[in-house]
């Protein structure tokens, strides 16, 4: 039994990771072809690096990721310690509508969320072309919103509620309380939030098709648009980076849960 | 006597209109050692965080120097509090938990610095500046706990049952750290516990309370020797307590005899509760005795036996430094000054049989005090 469980665990891995591997050594290639691999080269990095199109491209993308993560962290934060004051049974009911978008399929959310910008932009201020930069930040921080509350809740449940009452008691106001202690505390949370809004924001492709405008345009929404003919090698080394990128911050975002974990363990051992 | 500093008026605090504290009157002088004393859910800690600030009163005032303070936030109070379970900040280290306060008030450095060193100190822990909280014991961080709140040299100083997470003998060693500070620093305490025996050791005043009602207030020595009623006298150490008629001043019959007794001021026959401590009692050969009984039960306590007799249906308990086996007969004598009345209360009738006494009891009660926590 046991044995099985290991050579499953095996495949589960090889499952998941082997299109991966095949990316990147398709990004090393000197072939053309993916039939088989030619010889190894960083020319398609290169290539990347000089593409002004794809750059900017994923500068675009960067860009409205760290601006929505941002904007959903923050307001993400309040909104849970407000869920978190509420009596039990309010707490519950806010808590699953804040969950429910997030199992909504993307394209309900994506053409709902459209179908609103072009009804606000055209019928109530008289703007033609109602789909900006503007329009997809909102949606952004819209759908991110619900991964911030549901990662910095946990962190407010834990936390011991005496310690905002010794910090009133020790002459901090309710905001200064906030801002020394109970953010201190949930920071785990609320890094781990940013980290997984920001990574959503980054791959997102459905709702960002529908509310995007010719105006600005994401990198997954682009590359949509080139599968058509066949992919540039080029444009596989940059998905190899993003890789790199996202599993870099899921590294991060492990070890603060871990830390997180290990401290509460200490203080609880010491509390004994 | 100092002078006044808090009073507690008509205090009523309701919870989903389930009622807490039911009319709490009390003052507090400055410099005093208060104690509020009673079991799980009786209201004190209630009471605590009402003085604090952190919960509003359902109707009453709480003044402080004269002044009513019921719409004052928690942090312009002049009070500061040692929380339940120390709730120290577990993001700072020693030194920055106990300038915490200094510093929102903002100080200068250099006095937040001295004051600093000058409290870690009076606590004992020079030395342990830059420690981790997680890295200290139980004991060590309810000092820094003590440090946090003294520095701000409060008026009153709060305390939760602060010394319930801490082993017997540590908490021994507390209690005369606590005291010691106190007079050192001539700050208020007001002191919470279920513990009878931590009230009485440390305090001024004890407030005996129960079911949101203050039962007695007085000195320990007051309270111990002359219970108001059957709840005080069953809660502040052991009593038996006993069905009895006063037939006149300094004359008290019960078990269908008369005792020469030293309390007066009663009706002519009224009935009342009779209370007889445990310790009080002098056993006697039975031949001797003013009343005579059988041993039914006996437990070593390490000091002294406990041992239940039983006179009449009635058991007593007995505590006695010689050994009586099970089925002894014994004679047991009383003087007039172990023997207390109390006029009859709610409470009579419900505590001081023994009947049901055991060892494993004592324990259980024990444990739901603790459950508090």
């Amino acid at each position: 039994m046991k044995k099985f469980n290991r050579v499953f665990t095996v495949l589960i891995f090889i499952f998941l990771y082997v299109p991966m591997a095949v990316l990147i050594v398709a990004s090393f290639d000197t072939g053309k072809s993916l039939a088989g691999f030619e010889g190894f080269t960083m020319q398609q990095y290169v290539r990347l690096f000089k593409d002004r199109t794809l750059l900017k491209l994923l500068g675009n993308s960067i860009l409205l990721s760290v601006l929505a993560s941002s904007i959903a962290t923050v307001f993400g934060t309040v909104a849970a310690v407000g869920i978190n004051g509420l009596n039990h049974r309010m707490r519950k009911t806010v808590m699953t509508l804040t969950n429910i978008p997030m199992t909504n399929p993307d394209i309900v959310t994506g053409v709902s969320l459209s179908l609103l910008f072009i009804f606000i932009g055209t019928k109530m201020l008289g703007i033609r072309n109602s789909l900006t930069f503007w329009t997809l930040l909102i949606a952004h921080v819209t759908f991110n919103l619900p991964y911030v509350i549901l990662n910095v809740m946990p962190k407010l449940k834990q936390m011991d509620p005496s310690l905002k009452d010794a910090a009133l008691d020790l002459g901090c106001t309710p905001l200064q309380a906030f801002c020394k202690v109970t953010l201190p505390e949930i920071m785990p949370g609320v890094a781990s939030g940013a980290i997984m809004a920001f990574t959503m924001s980054l791959d997102d492709f459905v709702i960002s098709y529908f509310v995007s405008g010719t105006g600005f345009v994401t990198l997954p929404v682009q590359i949509y648009t080139y599968v058509k003919k066949p992919l540039q090698p080029k444009v596989y080394a940059m998905f190899t980076l993003l890789f790199l990128l996202i599993l870099v911050l899921m590294i991060v975002m492990n070890l603060l849960q871990a830390r997180g974990m290990k401290k509460r363990s200490a203080a609880h051992a010491a509390s004994k | 006597m100092s002078k006044e500093l808090i009073r507690l008026q008509d205090l009523i605090m309701e919870f989903d209109g389930e009622r807490i504290l039911d009319g709490i009157n009390l003052y507090i002088n400055d410099h005093e050692f208060l104690t509020l004393l009673g079991p799980s859910g009786c209201g004190k800690t209630t009471t605590l965080r009402i003085i604090g600030g952190f919960l509003t009163p359902t109707s009453g005032k709480v003044l402080f120097d004269g002044k009513c303070i019921n719409e004052e936030p928690a942090y312009k109070r002049q009070i500061n509090t040692v929380f339940q379970r120390y709730a120290l900040f577990p993001h700072l280290d020693v030194y920055d938990n106990v300038a915490f306060g200094l510093r929102v008030a903002k100080l200068p450095k250099a006095e937040i610095h001295e004051r600093v060193q000058q409290m870690l100190e009076v606590v004992g822990l020079k030395g342990y500046e830059t420690r981790r909280i997680d890295a200290l014991s139980g004991g060590q961080q309810q000092r820094v706990a003590i440090a946090r709140a003294l520095v701000n040299r409060p008026k009153v100083l709060l305390l939760d049952e602060p010394l319930g997470a801490l082993d017997l003998r540590l908490r021994k060693d507390m209690q005369n750290e606590l005291k010691r500070i106190q007079q050192a620093m001539g700050i208020t305490f007001i002191y919470v516990t279920h513990d009878q025996e931590e009230a009485l050791s440390m305090s001024d005043t004890v407030v005996v309370m129960d079911k949101g009602r203050i039962q007695q207030i007085g000195r320990p020595e007051d309270i111990y020797n002359e219970p108001k009623n059957a709840f005080v006298a069953d809660f502040i150490g052991e009593s038996n307590i006993l069905d009895g008629v006063m037939l006149s001043d300094y004359n008290v019959r019960f078990f269908g005899r008369t005792f020469a007794c030293v309390d007066k001021g009663f009706a002519e026959n009224e009935p009342v509760d009779v209370v007889i401590r445990p310790e009080d009692i002098d056993i006697v050969p039975a031949a001797e005795g003013s009343l005579v009984g059988t041993v039914t039960g006996i437990t070593f306590k390490g000091l002294n036996y406990d041992i239940i007799v039983e006179f009449r249906g009635f058991k007593w308990l007995i505590q006695t430094t010689d050994y009586h086996g099970v089925g002894e007969v014994i004679g047991i004598r009383l003087n007039p000054e172990d023997i207390h009345i109390m006029h009859k209360s709610a409470y009579s009738g419900m505590f001081g049989d023994y009947s049901s006494y055991s060892a494993e009891y004592d324990e259980l009660t024990e444990d739901a005090g603790n459950e508090e926590n």
